[in-house]
């Protein structure tokens, strides 16, 4: 069909635009850091052991068994199944509740880290952006949030509300916003002072509009690299409330829920408590490498 | 520098308001103090006598009024379950977990800034390795499974040291290296890094190059310029070190403020858990402006600003 206004139509190539080159040649690079590459290995089996965790072991993570109860890593039961990592004191398959336990962690970290990076990026936003008395009232705030030991004012806090899964992710992402907020305010003080923020400006752009199309892409590689650091401090708390008893509830498998249990056959059975204590350090250890790779590619000045 | 001290000054004053406004909230969280504060069988009329006894139905600022002014006196109200005054109570147990952070600190500082000066000067070297890795697993390795692990082979199997309690040095061992452990890994961290960069300064290649000795160049000229990053660090680790000795000492049964608070939540013995979440944070607070001080001795430009 020939085009309109009689031009001859040409089939151009596809090229990346400079946003898809920039992510390219910033995947490349993480590549070709080592760690970094174990840190992303990791992060992704995890992901993919919580997404598939129902086909990865034939052993329903709540089924209990009397009869096989606290049996050694590789038994074997009568049907000639075998418990890679034992079980437990209600004969539970230690390895299905590590995988399904990844569930808990990574629904918990992923949101937690949405909720508090949303806020904090917002806050930095604002407080960056204005300066003067909101930035000064916010850097407060900051101040005051920073003041509390974390895990004792979540536990306190979950203590009075409850322990339950969306109390969890609350009380974590409502109160770990300080570190976005100061990362990103830090951008913004500099990208403000930028020639093309200055143009906007002079041109009359909103606020709003300059702070979502100028300010906040370029403060996005910084936030990324905090919130990848935050999801694996994030974990750790998770499973630190879960040991303390004010995680998810059980029977649902938490690691840091299958550590207290182990806890109390320590001197028995030491299984119980190793292995969804590996789980947690490997995880964790995964995405602190990812992030110092992200960070080191990325933005090799940002101190976090 | 005076004005600079009582810049920092106001602005601890300023936190320690806003912590107490978030301590009085605890306790209002679900809208109904009265409710949590009494046990769950208490009949609707206690209910409402206790709540005009203690004056839950004023409004909500003459409350946090009431409260900051009980908080200024050091009154938190009586322990639920132990009769006592709270703030009693956690004062009582606030020299175990000043020891126990204390040890944590220290072992960090004894091992962390070393370990990150020789991993700087002998970069890349196995030496180098070995301590980035250890540093790495510190800091992805979580309080509580460390603390468990330990007891397994210190205590369980080897029977060495014990694991529970509070007494000699020995029952200090185990706890201390738990809490410490994630404290010396990023220490160990930010001293690499921060040699690293020292050390490509020019001031360094001056005095190498007027014959000063290998020695003096690392630990005088190097470490002090170094050190400023390592300060601010140590007062946010303080703040880690607080916040882990409530699972440190959960674990080892140390009888601190941080297992008293546990105790105090799972008891719903609020008073005490208000108390206990106030001292903390003001003990960091306070720390932290003692940080701040301690800038104005190893960066003098501070003085004159």
């Amino acid at each position: 069909m020939a085009p309109p206004n009689g031009t001859t139509a040409v089939a151009l190539p596809v090229l990346p635009t400079a946003e898809e080159r920039y992510w390219l040649t910033t995947l490349k690079r993480l590549a070709r850091r080592r760690t970094a590459l174990f840190g992303l290995a990791v992060v992704v089996i995890v992901l993919l052991a919580a997404t598939f965790a129902p086909w990865l072991t034939p052993f329903d993570p709540l089924e209990q068994d009397i009869n096989q109860r606290l049996k050694e890593p590789g038994w074997q039961n009568a049907a000639g199944q075998m418990h890679p990592l034992g079980t437990d004191h209600l004969g539970r398959d230690i390895l299905a509740r590590v995988i399904f336990g990844s569930r808990i962690a990574l629904v918990v970290g992923l949101s937690a880290v949405l909720i508090s990076g949303v806020l904090g990026m917002m806050i930095g936003l604002v407080a960056g952006y204005f300066g003067g008395k909101v930035d000064d009232f916010f850097m407060r705030l900051a101040d005051i949030q920073l003041a509390f030991p974390f895990i004792l004012l979540a536990i306190a806090v979950i203590g009075v509300l409850g322990a339950n899964l969306r109390n969890i992710i609350i009380v974590i992402g409502v109160s770990s916003w300080v570190i976005y907020a100061r990362v990103v305010r830090g951008e913004v003080l500099s990208i403000r002072e930028r020639d093309f923020v200055q143009a906007a400006i002079a041109l009359g752009s909103r606020d709003g509009r300059i702070l979502v199309r100028h300010v906040l892409p370029n403060a996005f590689t910084p936030w990324l690299v905090v919130a990848t650091l935050d999801m694996a401090r994030v974990i750790v708390i998770e499973s630190a409330l879960s040991f303390l008893g004010l995680g998810v509830q059980p029977p649902t498998p938490t690691w840091g829920g299958m550590l207290a249990d182990g806890r109390v056959y320590l001197s028995t059975a030491w299984w119980l408590a190793t292995f969804p204590g590996l789980a947690i350090l490997v995880t964790v250890l995964g995405i602190n490498l990812l992030g110092d790779g992200l960070r080191d590619t990325l933005d090799p000045r940002l101190n976090v | 520098m005076k004005s600079y001290v009582l810049r920092r000054l106001w602005q601890a004053v300023l936190v320690l308001f806003g912590v107490s406004f978030v301590v009085f909230m605890i306790l209002h969280l679900t809208g109904d103090p009265a409710a949590l504060l009494l046990p769950p069988d208490a009949t609707a009329e206690d209910v409402a006598r206790f709540r005009t006894a203690m004056g839950f139905d004023d409004p909500w600022i003459v409350q946090y009024l009431r409260f900051l002014k009980g908080a200024l006196q050091g009154n938190f109200g009586e322990s639920l379950r132990h009769g006592e005054p709270a703030m009693h109570l956690v004062v009582e147990r606030l020299p175990a977990t000043f020891q126990l952070a204390g040890a944590g600190l220290l072992l960090a500082l004894c091992l962390a800034i070393p370990a990150g000066i020789i991993s700087a000067v002998k970069r890349n070297t196995v030496i180098d390795y070995f301590s980035t890795v250890v540093a790495l697993l510190g800091q992805a390795m979580p309080t509580f499974w460390l603390g468990i692990m330990l007891i397994l082979v210190f205590s369980v199997r080897l029977n060495w040291l014990p694991s529970s309690g509070r007494g000699d040095l020995q029952h200090l061992v185990l706890p201390a290296i738990t809490l410490g452990l994630f404290t010396t890994a990023r220490i160990t961290r930010l001293t690499r890094s921060g040699m690293l960069e020292v050390l490509g300064q020019d001031y360094i290649r001056t005095a190498r190059a007027k014959g000063v000795s290998e020695q003096p160049v690392v630990w005088k000229h190097a470490l002090k310029n170094a050190s400023i990053p390592i300060v601010t660090i140590i007062g946010i680790e303080l703040g880690t070190l607080l916040g882990g000795s409530v699972i440190t000492e959960t674990i080892f049964a140390w009888p601190g403020v941080g297992r008293l608070s546990v105790q105090a939540i799972f008891n719903r013995d609020y008073p005490v858990v208000q108390a206990a979440v106030f001292i903390l944070a003001s003990t960091f607070v306070l720390l932290n402006f003692v940080v701040d001080l301690a800038y104005t001795w190893l960066d003098p430009r501070i003085r004159f600003r």
